[in-house]
């Protein structure tokens, strides 16, 4: 792989990982796979190329972090209030965002950025612009990254992780369960979005369609990361799922440098996944036909009817 | 304390699995009374106590802690005044924590939860003086996780999260009957031990109507969704198991041949 190229899925790898991080709130804090994730991170793309368009790019970042968070509260709420299953639900504000993502882009399925200000060409004419698609997506993924690790350490983290875990338990203990998955989706989303936004800024476009599939990327980073890099303490967890994120981008990257097509990416993401979240049941499997055939009891042999 | 009043709850109405669960329940309860409450598979136990606690909502009636009118309160509005013990040892804690965060969620019990750290150091030491009390070793296992304790200890531990932020009302349901015997022993000591150190209003239901005699200071029995004997006093010292069975026959009138019901 050329040094461009490995540079170049890193930075994707970045920025990908602030929406790990946001898959990793609702898939593993709350215990509930968030398929909204689609839809806000196109949301989060759209609204930062109609800002870059006309208005200033940071503004779109802090817009579309807003946006995510108010998609996730409408999931939250068809749950909560509604008692629609989490999937479900996910999949309504999914759906329903799609439209609404072709409102913000005023129609269009494809928002071009080029030559419009972006996040990045704010560091242009600086010692720094060089090393900008770099820094500016490290500085934003360290910060969400402290940011959402203390935050997961306060009173109201721990009830978020334990509403995962126990819901009836943080309802038993004084809690409105309900408060807290709005909360836990609406950040989620927001991560999600600004994710999304940021990759429309690092790629100069904006596209309908460029959140298919998104949700099963995170859901890849999360488990590939965990799986590699390890689960407790939980800053290990959140830097484990920052690297499976870049983990994901380099094994794309390395598919691609093989001469796979880029239209079977979607395939290839589908079994990573299936394969990731299969690991447990596969190493169940392994462990009872071991014993199967180890068992002396199994061996003819030894068996009791040895003799006849 | 509790005053409940022509308390009426019907499962799944208007369908042929309709169910009568509670029937015109009318029940109060002392300041520090301790309540046992006995009676055969769906005589309503459970349901009353989800009713108080409000994860059922209730069909008729009215419910009273402290004075307020708490009928129609959502479950967690009234968690800030109740503490509870469910049957299931996993239901009462977050498995994928450990011990120490458990207890800081119940420790913030009632009051708002915000940005503040989850546990401080002085919480840290008040949780193990609390832990060294059960008498389990769990002082030394604080930043293990829950899921790694055994039925026994998870109960101990979810009744010193049911206690440990002092509640109007303690409700134990059933909550030594998954543990084998010598467990849940324990766990009833300890039951008997914190209830009595604050002076706790409670409800305990059981299955076991020794238990049911040995433990608190007044009884009743629920058979299809109505009391039909409250004992306290020198009724209650004097009753035996034996008595009990009687009783349960002459005023059901059905025969007692309920497996779950222990007699001894």
């Amino acid at each position: 792989m050329s040094f461009l190229a490995f540079q170049g899925s890193v930075e994707l790898g970045i920025i990908y990982a602030i929406m790990a991080l946001g898959v990793f709130i609702s898939f593993r804090t709350l215990n509930m796979p968030d398929l909204t994730v689609d839809g806000s991170f196109v949301l989060g793309a759209a609204v930062s190329a109609t800002l870059c368009s006309g208005g200033h790019p940071l503004v779109g970042l802090a817009l579309a972090f807003a946006a995510g968070c108010l998609a996730g509260s409408v999931t939250a709420l068809l749950h909560t209030k509604l008692n629609i299953q989490p999937l479900l639900s996910g999949i309504l504000v999914m759906l329903g965002l799609y439209s609404i993502n072709l409102r913000v882009m005023d129609g269009r399925a494809n928002i071009p950025l080029l030559n419009k200000a972006t996040v990045f060409s704010l560091l242009q004419g600086t010692p720094l612009e060089e090393s900008a698609t770099l820094l500016i997506p490290s500085i934003i993924l360290l910060s969400m990254l402290i940011l959402l690790f203390l935050f997961l350490k306060t009173q109201f983290g721990f009830v978020l992780r334990a509403t995962g875990d126990n819901d009836q338990m943080v309802r038993a203990l004084g809690v409105n369960t309900d408060l807290v998955i709005l909360i836990g989706l609406a950040l989620s989303n927001g991560l999600v979005a600004l994710s999304g936004s940021l990759i429309a800024q690092y790629q100069s476009f904006a596209d309908i369609s460029m959140g298919i599939g998104m949700v099963i990327i995170g859901l890849a980073s999360v488990i590939i990361g965990e799986v590699i890099f390890g689960t407790t303490p939980l800053l290990r967890r959140l830097v484990a799922v920052i690297l499976g994120a870049m983990l994901y981008r380099l094994v794309i990257a390395l598919a691609l440098e093989l001469g796979m097509a880029p239209t079977d990416l979607k395939l290839i993401s589908a079994l990573i996944v299936t394969l990731a979240l299969s690991m447990p049941s596969i190493k169940a499997y392994l462990i009872f036909w071991k014993k199967k055939h180890s068992s002396p009891y199994n061996r003819k042999e030894a068996g009791p009817d040895a003799d006849n | 304390m509790l005053i409940i009043e022509s308390l009426s709850k019907t499962f799944n109405p208007g369908s042929i699995n309709e169910k009568l669960a509670l029937d015109n329940i009318t029940l109060s309860l002392q300041p520090g009374e301790f309540l046992s409450i006995i009676g055969g598979n769906g005589a309503g136990k459970s349901t009353l106590l989800n009713c108080i606690s409000g994860v059922y909502p209730i069909d008729q009636g009215r419910i009273i802690l402290d004075s307020k009118d708490i009928s129609y309160r959502p479950e967690y509005q009234r968690s800030r005044y109740i503490g509870r013990v469910f049957q299931d040892p996993m239901l009462g804690t977050a498995f994928d924590m450990s011990i120490e965060e458990n207890l800081a969620i119940a420790y913030a019990r009632g009051k708002t939860r915000g940005l503040k750290p989850g546990i401080r150091k002085s919480e840290a030491k008040l949780f193990r003086e609390h832990l060294a009390r059960l008498e389990l070793g769990l002082e030394d296992r604080m930043k293990q996780k829950v899921g790694l304790l055994s039925g026994g200890q998870r109960q101990a531990l979810t009744l010193l999260m049911a206690t440990i932020v002092e509640p109007r009302l303690l409700l134990l349901d059933e909550h030594t009957a998954a543990l084998d015997p010598a467990i849940a022993q324990r766990v009833l000591q300890l039951t008997r031990e914190i209830v009595s150190r604050y002076h706790l209003t409670t409800i305990m239901v059981t299955h076991n109507m020794k238990a049911a005699l040995e433990y608190g200071n007044r009884t009743i029995m629920m058979h299809d969704g109505r009391i039909i004997l409250d004992l306290q006093g020198a009724e209650r010292e004097e009753m035996t198991v034996e008595k009990l069975v009687q009783l349960f026959g002459l005023k059901s009138g059905a025969e007692l041949d309920n497996d779950r019901l222990l007699l001894i």
